[in-house]
């Protein structure tokens, strides 16, 4: 499973880092996400499926 | 909320009025006519105060897309309201002013909320957390010196969170009880149009007068560090404290008094919080959940296009309203979902701090002030409870924000 973002439609939320914090962190000047962990597996793949589905903006992919 | 003209819910295609009415004796549960609405008709049509015809969303799945779609605008200049008071400048009908970034659409929005997102991620408002835990020590402290009982609102649910946004933004403590009742004020849906333009006149001439200020000795704080990149006017800067400093506060305030008492009304939930720590950061999105208190008249958004949504036809134009409090309590989304269950698994996906590009700007920091602050009341009074019967606890069923007037609690021994 590999992660994509989008920096553009990311609102900053920040719904991902707190979901997922192995695999996400936002920026610390515009709150964007940033991503840590761009193939993750085991338990923070499951943590980044759950954040791809809170993300507010649709700003985060899967792809396998 | 006399002034909203409709019918109650009417059969067919009448459109229906916002449901306001909570059950007697079930100060936690939603109008019961809006679990009949999103079982009936989840997007229903629904009257405007100012007679607009628009829609109301109660579940889940819709109010997620509308809340998304860049079809859908926030621009006050588009929408209609769905009570008579609107608490921003330029009121009804008018583009929102420079800075009042809450009702721009991107790219407008986006260029202000990045100034600002990066002052409120997960790991700036962790960094807070032993200052919002010495904040809430010193609280309950004057509590246990000023005797064994005391109303929860003034005393630890206001405080904390105004203390706090005040810190964070650089406005001085020693003036809240201007903001605080100014920006009760704003949010009483009952304030006539009067009161809420002289609220709002109040509280832009006080934050007005502390921009001026922040310019010529800009401190460390946000307001400070928007001075310094000095990229926005006095006035953008204004309306920018303005929401940031009402929004701060009002919300968390609410939950932190409501959730208490959601709490002392659920001992079994009650226990099982106080018996294990790693439960905290659950418990505070159940009780978003459960509770969610913007409960009236936002969020809405209005159609910049015709559109399609969940089989029917929203016209270019027309407003839609989320009922957050319907749509929390969705079955299909959470099972069971007038229960109170502090481990309940998947309660992160209430939209309680909204969703799309306006989701909550100051979410991780509410987060953070509920998860110290409830643990550390329960910790400091085992003890606590209701000083008056539960019927009697004074609710703020007109004002936009919901929550408790006044909690009367107390921590003697039981005699
Ligand atoms: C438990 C407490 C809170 C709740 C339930 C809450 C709820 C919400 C909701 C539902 C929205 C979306 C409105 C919409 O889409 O039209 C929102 C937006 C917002 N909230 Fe909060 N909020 C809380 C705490 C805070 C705090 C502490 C701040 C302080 C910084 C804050 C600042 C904002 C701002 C600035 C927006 C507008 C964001 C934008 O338009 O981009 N909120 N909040
Ligand atoms: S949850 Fe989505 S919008 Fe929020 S910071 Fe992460 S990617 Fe950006």
């Amino acid at each position: 499973m590999r992660i994509g973002t989008d920096r553009e439609a990311c609102a900053g939320a920040g719904m991902c880092a707190l979901t997922a914090p192995a695999v996400f962190t936002q920026d610390d000047d515009d709150g964007r996400v940033v991503v840590l962990e761009r193939e993750p597996d085991g338990e923070d793949a499951e943590a980044a499926r759950a954040a791809v589905r809170l993300c507010p903006s649709r700003a985060i992919t899967l792809s396998d | 909320m006399a002034r909203n003209p409709a019918r109650t819910t009417g059969a067919g295609s009448e459109p229906v009025a916002l449901p306001t009415g909570r059950a007697p004796g079930c100060p936690f549960d939603p109008p019961p006519e809006l679990d009949r609405l999103r079982t009936a008709e989840p997007l229903t049509r629904m009257a405007y105060f100012d007679g607009h015809v628009g829609w109301l969303v109660t579940n889940h799945a819709t109010a997620r897309a509308v809340l998304a779609d860049p079809r859908f605008s926030n621009r006050p200049d588009v929408k209609h309201t769905v009570f008579a008071t609107v608490p921003r400048p330029g009121g009804a009908r008018q583009p929102a002013a420079p800075g009042w970034f809450i009702n721009m659409d991107p790219p407008d929005h986006t260029r202000y909320r990045r100034m600002l997102t990066g002052r409120f991620t997960v790991h700036r408002m962790r960094r807070l957390e032993p200052r919002i835990a010495a904040i809430t020590a010193d609280r309950l402290d004057a509590m246990e010196r000023a005797g064994t009982s005391t109303d929860l609102v003034s005393a630890f649910a206001l405080p904390i969170p105004s203390l706090v946004i005040c810190e964070l933004l650089g406005v001085p403590y020693s003036d809240h009880t201007l903001f605080e009742e100014q920006s009760s004020v704003m949010v009483d849906l009952e304030s006539t149009e009067q009161q809420t333009m002289a609220a709002l006149g109040t509280l832009t001439d006080y934050l007005a007068g502390l921009v001026r200020r922040t310019r010529t000795a800009p401190g460390d704080d946000l307001l400070g560090g928007l001075v310094a990149e000095g990229e926005l006017s006095d006035e953008e800067l204004t309306n920018i404290a303005l929401i940031l400093l009402v929004a701060g506060h009002e919300t968390t305030a609410n939950m932190l008094a409501l959730g208490t008492f959601a709490l002392l009304r659920h001992p079994r939930q009650l226990a099982a919080f106080r018996a294990d720590d790693a439960l905290a950061a659950n418990a505070v999105e159940e009780l978003l959940r459960y509770l969610s208190i913007l409960h009236l008249g936002a969020p809405t958004r209005a159609a910049l296009e015709d559109v399609e949504l969940d089989g029917r036809l929203v016209r270019k134009g027309e407003t839609v309203m989320v009922s957050l409090p319907a749509v929390n309590r969705d079955p299909d989304m959470f099972p069971d979902s007038a229960d109170l269950r502090l481990d309940r698994t998947g309660a992160r996906r209430h939209l309680a701090f909204g969703h799309g590009v306006h989701q909550c700007l100051g979410q991780q920091l509410a987060r953070v002030e509920m998860r110290i602050a409830y643990r550390a009341l329960f910790e400091r009074f085992p003890g606590l409870r209701l000083a008056v019967p539960a019927a009697e606890v004074p609710l703020r069923e007109t004002s936009a924000v919901y929550g408790v007037r006044r909690l009367p609690v107390t921590w003697a021994a039981p005699s």
